[in-house]
């Protein structure tokens, strides 16, 4: 269970995080929607320790995040874009994070196998297409079994097969478990896989709970337009 | 160590790239043409020292701010994974740091070899030069970092680092002149000596000319430097503050990047 509690977070004078709490349970697809600003990237990257916080606190399983890097052997992430040493290739930077994280206890190599990743593997990186890279990066996410998978925007950029694919991966982890945490703007990955919803608007949470909750709530016909009116009535 | 695992990993990287082998050539072509066109070692010495004290400080500097800009992503990358940040950053650090330098050595040495020059009985300068090179290349690597690490913005990042260049290899000199033309009147010794010391260009260029001995090119610092301590105790002091300027960039470019938002 991931808690945060009172979250805020400025860059200069630009308050992006306006005291989030919040609770994300074990076990759960939780899907983070909001509109561009809305600090969806900040609240994850907190998470993660790239983002200092001013105020407040977060608990990854009871471990306080304080500046030690121990807790993150029990996450994967995948940012919107990632990159690598340009010239390097795909193998070898699949031998890099291994070789970082060496006490990982076992490999997931199942996405590299069905994304067939291995035909591009003598590529150097600077040589693979956006979609390309962006499978590699979900490879690395998954590949050491982690507890907490975040996936920041994980099928932008991928065709529809392989976003499929992500897809199913994303529910079969979470069949055995792992807790996933992921933001998209394509409500359809929303309707298939959320199981919660957290609404951020603005650096503040307007909502959290089920898409069911979401729509009765809204008092909406579907999914599209509960959105859409808890975007333009600024979750009144 | 995970420290050498990032070094390893960044050396393959850049020694890869095209730009690392260039530089190598450069320093094989300037040094090579210089001992073709004369015999007089001593001369080609003293080109070799300009070209290092402007060229090195200018590279490392461009190439610092470009490598640090254009791994960013990559950095995030590292970040999310269970490594602390110190450990990233060195890692990063080094890994351009330690290619610039063996490019810059072996260009150098090549040049020498390949010509079959045997130096006669300049090898103490030639050592003290590649000296100057190694620290020039630590010393503005580190500030490049520093520069990149504090402006989100690339344009604003590599503008400071090209103006801290051309402040210390260019802008400093005259400024320094200017104040002891303006200022003849009064005892400047003690003055200039410690406001050398601000410049570790200048500082380099001190270390080489005390052990080359030719008072006509020492400049005013120079002189004063050798007037002030001799020559060898004027070299041990402006190693150890050059040893100072290396280290001081690297950490306040580290205390930067620990409390960095990326």
């Amino acid at each position: 269970m991931i808690t945060i509690t009172n979250l805020k977070k400025s860059f200069d004078k630009l308050e992006v995080l306006k005291g989030i709490n919040i609770s994300i349970k074990k076990g759960k697809i939780t899907y983070i929607v909001g509109p561009n600003a809305s600090g969806k990237t900040t609240m994850i990257k907190s998470l993660l320790g790239l983002v200092r916080i001013d105020e407040g606190k977060i608990l990854i399983d009871d471990f306080k995040l304080n500046g030690d890097w121990h807790y993150r052997e029990n996450i994967g992430y995948m940012p919107q874009i990632a990159n690598f040493p340009e010239n390097l290739k795909v193998e070898e930077i699949l031998k890099m994070v291994k070789d970082l994280r060496s006490n990982a206890p076992k490999y997931d190599e199942d996405l590299i196998n069905k994304f067939n990743l291995k035909t591009e593997f003598n590529k150097r990186l600077k040589n693979l297409s956006g979609g390309t890279r962006q499978k590699v990066n979900a490879c690395i996410a998954f590949l050491f079994d982690p507890d907490i998978l975040i996936l920041d925007e994980p099928t932008a950029g991928l065709d529809p097969l392989s976003s499929s694919i992500l897809k199913d991966k994303i529910l079969e982890e979470n069949e055995k478990g792992k807790t996933i945490i992921f933001t998209s703007h394509l409500l359809t990955e929303l309707e298939r896989l959320a199981q919660d919803v957290i609404f951020l608007l603005d650096g503040r949470i307007c909502f959290h709970g089920t898409i069911t909750d979401l729509i009765s709530e809204t008092k909406q016909a579907d999914l599209e337009r509960a959105i859409a009116s808890m975007i333009t009535n600024k979750c009144a | 160590m995970i420290l050498v695992k990032i070094i390893k990993y960044q050396l393959h990287d850049v020694m890869r790239s095209k730009w690392i082998i260039f530089y190598t050539a450069f320093y094989f072509i300037v040094i090579y043409g210089m001992l073709t066109f004369t015999n007089d070692i001593s001369k080609v010495l003293l080109s070799l020292m300009n070209v290092v004290l402007i060229i090195i400080p200018l590279i490392s500097t461009i190439l610092g701010t470009i490598y640090f800009y254009n791994n960013r992503d990559y950095i995030v990358f590292m970040l999310s994974q269970p490594i602390n940040r110190t450990t990233i950053f060195l890692g990063l650090y080094f890994g351009l740091a330690i290619p610039l330098i063996l490019s810059f050595v072996v260009g150098v040495v090549l040049g020498i070899v390949v010509y079959s020059s045997s130096l006669q009985n300049y090898f103490g300068i030639l050592l003290l030069i590649m000296l100057s090179g190694i620290f020039l290349t630590v010393i503005f690597t580190a500030i490049s970092f520093w520069t990149s690490i504090k402006n989100e913005d690339r344009l604003k990042g590599f503008g400071a680092a090209i103006f801290i260049w051309l402040f210390l290899a260019l802008l400093f000199d005259g400024i320094l002149l200017f104040l002891i033309q303006a200022l003849q009147d009064y005892p400047l010794e003690t003055f200039s000596l410690v406001v050398s010391m601000l410049n570790p260009i200048d500082l380099a260029r001190v270390l080489i000319l005390l052990k080359f001995d030719i008072a006509a090119l020492m400049g005013y610092t120079g002189a004063v430097f050798q007037k002030f301590f001799g020559n060898t105790t004027g070299m041990l002091i402006s190693f150890t503050v050059l040893t100072v300027w290396a280290a001081a960039p690297l950490f306040f470019a580290r205390k930067k990047f620990l409390k960095k938002d990326f």
